[in-house]
């Protein structure tokens, strides 16, 4: 089912990476979020992104689909170069899957109307069509039988395998996750994180902000250490946690592993 | 001995002693109501009482008797024929027909115009943005009493007399006397370019509804918007011109020392419409902002990161969900501006109000049967107002839990 859903077609561009960023910069006013940014990641990819708050890791993947704008440098999306052109940004935003740390769910729309709303006036798919698809995915998710409740009557952790679900009906090859555990009880942490698991090893790209180190480290390629608006550091599993060579990331990890 | 152990009996617990009935709430509660309720009776017999008495002494005759008089007064504007030969009751059915109209196109001008400026206020263009805040600040920050003198007094009766009158595109007149318009005259044939038309709104709705249809099947969609315009409006213009144009035009003409013929639309209808609409409209503006303000920034970048365009985000993820914080407040800017068109009696437009409130009353003397009258027609309204917007609202209302 995980290869049905993609198309090989669409890895034309994994010779050239499928995301390139290049010397990128970006302000609030007077405040630099991202300093230059350089980051090339392979088609097929899992980063786990992590660092103290307001170290500009939300930023930087809200650039990658151009929900913010960046000032300085180049971001390429599977051959696409976002600029203010809109019709790139429609086709990046098409391909590009993204799931927020409050799930952001539409309540006016049962869980199927989520899932078929862009399938339909996006893709121009049939409604029957589109939820055939989207009864697929919810299947993966594993909760087919909420498809005709509100989220609202949902659980924080359903509400988020139903935005996963909502970006994968669009059959994107990347998927930008963030925080998307943040906002969950530790007990829904886990069913979130199963379905991110499963769809790390079906082979899509991902790109991933998460203090879950022990989703990191068992499915990440590589992890990015960032801090005050810096990639700091960008390693294998392994070797980030053994062996990190930052004395900032060392005192981010025993923050974060101490306790 | 085992009587004084007070441990749990195993046998079927004994209900607690009922405490005196001072002390239990029903009782109390009941006592409340009784009393509030003789309370109440005894206030308004005292005051019907004391009505009665002092109609009786002054002679006036209680009663709807005048209902079926003879009023003896003219209404400058109505909707249905009224003479001085008419009856109360028809003056009554007059005045109300005028309240509806004004509240009316009020209520329809108010909405559109409050949309336009609170969208505008959002918008990303500056200067739409400032020109949006203005209006909102002026208008809704003076009396709407002093706004329709300013209408009325310093627009509308500055204008020039009927021989120097404005002329306006289309054979219109705009003169202190009012706005003068070509009234239509159907001629044989006419009926055939009315069907057209009625043609066109159906086709359209079939069009509408199989187009929805089909883009549920297939995903395609269809120009709904251009065709119906097209078949609305170029069908029937065809029909028309084919038929050699059946409809005359009778065109209001200056003779003497005032237009003839045509429609007229007096300046105090003008000036309460204008300011009712105006006024109104710049709070709806702010309640359509605050209701899409309201919407959860979140929503909209869900929206694009699925690839919706920001048209499609507006329309199919913002404005339904807007829509029920602005509902409610909006029912309450009708139900103003139903009740402020009875500042009509300020400009001279024969309103509601005006007309039987204010004639009505002098002339009859029967204060008690018109107030009542008049509190009963109002509250009908509004009453009918918010039941819809209520019904309207339920009808858009999220599912939760």
């Amino acid at each position: 089912m995980a290869e049905a859903s993609r198309q090989p077609s669409r890895r034309v561009h994994g010779a050239a990476g499928a995301i390139v960023l290049d010397g990128v910069h970006k302000w609030y006013g007077e405040f630099h979020v991202l300093r230059d940014i350089n980051l090339v990641v392979k088609d097929g990819e899992r980063i786990v992104i992590c660092g103290p708050s307001g170290s500009g890791k939300s930023t930087l993947i809200r650039c990658i689909n151009r929900l913010e704008e960046h000032q300085q440098g180049s971001i390429i999306v599977d051959g696409t170069e976002l600029t203010s052109d809109l019709r790139n940004i429609d086709k990046i935003r098409a391909e590009v899957g993204m799931v927020f740390q409050s799930f952001n769910l539409f309540p006016h729309l049962t869980i199927l109307d989520n899932l078929c709303l862009a399938p339909v006036w996006v893709k121009k798919q049939s409604r029957a069509e589109a939820e055939r698809i989207a009864r697929q995915y919810l299947e993966r998710v594993k909760i087919p039988e909420q498809a005709l409740k509100y989220p609202g009557q949902l659980s924080g952790g359903q509400q988020q395998r139903v935005a996963i679900a909502r970006a994968l009906c669009m059959n994107p090859n990347i998927m930008l996750f963030d925080e998307p555990t943040s906002a969950l009880d530790p007990e829904m942490i886990k069913e979130v994180l199963e379905v991110m698991s499963e769809l790390a090893s079906s082979g899509m790209t991902m790109i991933c902000v998460t203090h879950e180190m022990g989703f990191a480290r068992s499915v990440a390629d590589r992890i990015i250490f960032m801090d005050r608006g810096e990639i700091v550091e960008m390693a294998p599993p392994e070797e980030f946690f053994n062996n990190p060579r930052s004395d900032r990331t060392k005192q981010f990890l025993s923050q974060i592993l101490n306790h | 001995m085992t009587a004084t152990v007070q441990s749990p009996s195993p046998g079927p617990i004994a209900p607690p002693a009922k405490p005196n009935l001072l002390y239990r709430p029903e009782f109390r509660q009941a006592v409340y109501q009784i009393l509030l309720v003789i309370a109440l009776i005894i206030g308004f017999w005292a005051i019907a009482h004391n009505v009665a008495v002092n109609l009786a002494r002054q002679n006036i005759a209680s009663g709807f008797g005048f209902w079926t008089r003879t009023a003896g007064f003219d209404i400058s504007q109505t909707l249905i024929e009224f003479d001085n030969q008419s009856t109360y009751g028809k003056a009554f059915w007059a005045g109300l027909m005028n309240t509806l109209l004004v509240a009316g196109l009020g209520i329809i001008f108010a909405t559109i115009l409050g949309f336009l400026v609170g969208i505008g206020r959002l918008s990303s263009n500056w200067l739409i943005a400032k020109l949006a805040t203005a209006y909102v600040e002026i208008l809704r920050n003076l009396p709407l009493l002093l706004q329709l003198f300013f209408w009325y007094f310093a627009v509308l009766k500055n204008l020039p007399g009927p021989r120097e009158s404005i002329s306006l595109p289309g054979g219109a007149s705009l003169n202190v006397r009012g706005l003068y318009l070509p009234a239509p005259v159907p001629e044989s044939g006419f009926g055939y370019v009315l069907a057209a038309f009625g043609i066109g709104i159906l086709t359209s709705i079939a069009i509408a509804m199989w187009s929805k249809r089909r883009q549920l099947a297939t995903g395609q969609r269809f120009p709904v918007l251009w065709t119906s315009l097209a078949l609305i409006f170029l069908l029937p213009g065809a029909v028309y011109l084919v038929l050699g144009q059946p409809l005359g035009f009778e065109y209001p003409a200056l003779r003497g020392f005032n237009f003839q013929g045509g429609m007229a639309v007096q300046p105090e209808f003008m000036a309460l419409l204008v300011g009712l609409s105006t006024y109104t409209a710049s709070f709806i503006a702010e309640i359509v902002r605050a209701g899409i303000a309201g919407v959860p920034r979140g929503q909209r970048e869900a929206a694009n990161a699925i690839g919706l365009s920001n048209g499609l985000t507006m329309r199919l993820v913002i404005i339904p969900q807007a829509l029920r914080i602005i509902i409610p407040p909006l029912t309450s800017q009708y139900l103003n501006l139903a009740k402020n068109s009875s500042l009509a009696v300020a400009i001279g437009y024969p309103d509601f109000v005006s007309v039987f409130t204010g004639t009505v009353l002098n002339q009859t003397g029967q204060a008690v049967e018109v107030i009542l009258l008049t509190m009963l027609v109002f509250l009908t309204i509004s009453l009918l107002t918010s039941a819809f917007m209520n019904w309207f609202n339920k009808h858009i209302a999220l599912v939760e839990r």
